[in-house]
């Protein structure tokens, strides 16, 4: 498996923390491991693991009438998993809900398991009417979750971004490119 | 007991203290008693009440949070209990208002008819205090305790499958929410 990138990890950790993010929930994915231990690791944030993303929404619900911003970490799957409390509690309630998504499944995926859901996953924003953004360079990553979550505040609705592998998973060695073959790149 | 009964109750309690209600039965019924701006009714979503309540709890640690759910709610989101027990707000009472079944759809009966024990659940999943009351002073006796021990608690109330002839009140959902929203940070 590639390696997770931590330096972009570190590059979007330090983007939330500059948002003001304070509470982060979270249930792991492989793209989402070093982002949860900076979590972890921070006695300023409060880092809720969930059973199951829905309940992300709650807390954030909770946590957004309460006075401290927070963000959901999940994967694209955990978003589909999400819906109906995206919909019905923090639509129906204005909530402003900053969603960084991992977006598995597009182009160079290697584990047959993910590769549904990535087919699916912008359409679903699109008609769950979220406005979305991509993460996929560094450079741009700060100003588009400050911008993502300015969005969400003046709004009061979800905004999501989209993790992509170019950002989150490091150059592949040179040995794994046999294996590669048919990948796309 | 009846919850109405029940929630009357134990009104005194949720004076100043903040409280988060699932949708149905339960919010129309406090909503009749009296509403309070430190009341927030999710109406809809259900088994997320009580992860609005482990937000709040965990952002508000110098408040008390009552949580008033339903047997249907929490069978929707069971896994919800292991994250309560994981985190165990001290400042957190997850009352679960048993009436074994989904009243507000037609009252067609849930798995706690058939046997599943939700404070025995709550238990295993890791929330040390619980408790499963059938009257309104082993109830009223429930919450002091649970408040009064400072120690994440869920208390399960077996209650009769009535409610009230309408769920829809005059209070509009998202005047609710910015008044509970001003009440939490003024």
């Amino acid at each position: 498996m590639s390696p997770v990138s931590t330096t972009s990890s570190r590059v979007i950790y330090d983007a939330l923390k500059a948002s003001g993010i304070r509470l982060m929930s979270a249930l792991p994915e492989t793209w989402l491991v070093h982002l949860i231990r900076m979590a972890e690791e921070d006695p300023d944030m409060i880092l809720v693991r969930l059973a199951k993303e829905e309940e992300g929404v709650g807390i954030s619900a909770g946590a957004h009438l309460a006075g401290v911003k927070s963000a959901m970490l999940m994967q694209n799957h955990g978003l589909l998993a999400s819906i109906n409390g995206i919909v019905s509690c923090a639509q129906l309630y204005r909530i402003p809900l900053l969603m960084l998504v991992s977006y598995r499944g597009e182009l160079g995926e290697r584990d047959p398991w993910q590769t549904e859901g990535g087919g699916v996953t912008e359409d679903i924003l699109r008609a769950l009417r979220i406005p979305f953004a991509m993460l996929e360079q560094r450079d741009h990553v700060a100003q588009r979750i400050a911008d993502a979550q300015t969005l969400a505040l003046a709004s009061n609705k979800p905004v999501a971004l989209l993790l992509r592998r170019a950002l989150m998973v490091e150059e592949e060695p040179a040995r794994e490119a046999g294996r590669a073959r048919g990948a796309g790149r | 007991m009846r919850r109405l009964d029940a929630l009357n109750a134990i009104y005194s309690r949720l004076q100043d203290r903040i409280v988060v209600t699932i949708m149905g039965a339960v919010a129309a019924e406090l909503q009749s008693i009296g509403h309070k701006p430190n009341f927030f009714y999710l109406q809809h979503a259900m088994g997320l009440a009580s992860s609005m309540g482990l937000g709040i709890a965990l952002c508000r640690p110098d408040r008390q949070v009552i949580v008033l759910d339903g047997d249907g709610s929490v069978l929707m989101n069971l896994g919800g209990l292991t994250t309560l027990a994981r985190y165990k707000p001290n400042n957190l009472v997850h009352v679960v208002f048993d009436n074994e079944s989904l009243l507000s759809v037609g009252g067609f009966p849930t798995a706690t008819s058939t046997g599943s024990d939700l404070a025995a659940i709550a238990k295993a999943a890791g929330v040390a205090r619980t408790a499963t009351v059938t009257t309104i002073e082993a109830f009223t006796r429930a919450l002091d305790d649970a408040l009064a021990a400072g120690e994440l608690t869920t208390i399960v109330a077996k209650v009769e499958a009535v409610g009230p002839s309408t769920f829809v009140t005059d209070l509009s959902l998202l005047e609710n929410r910015f008044q509970f929203q001003r009440y939490l940070t003024p």
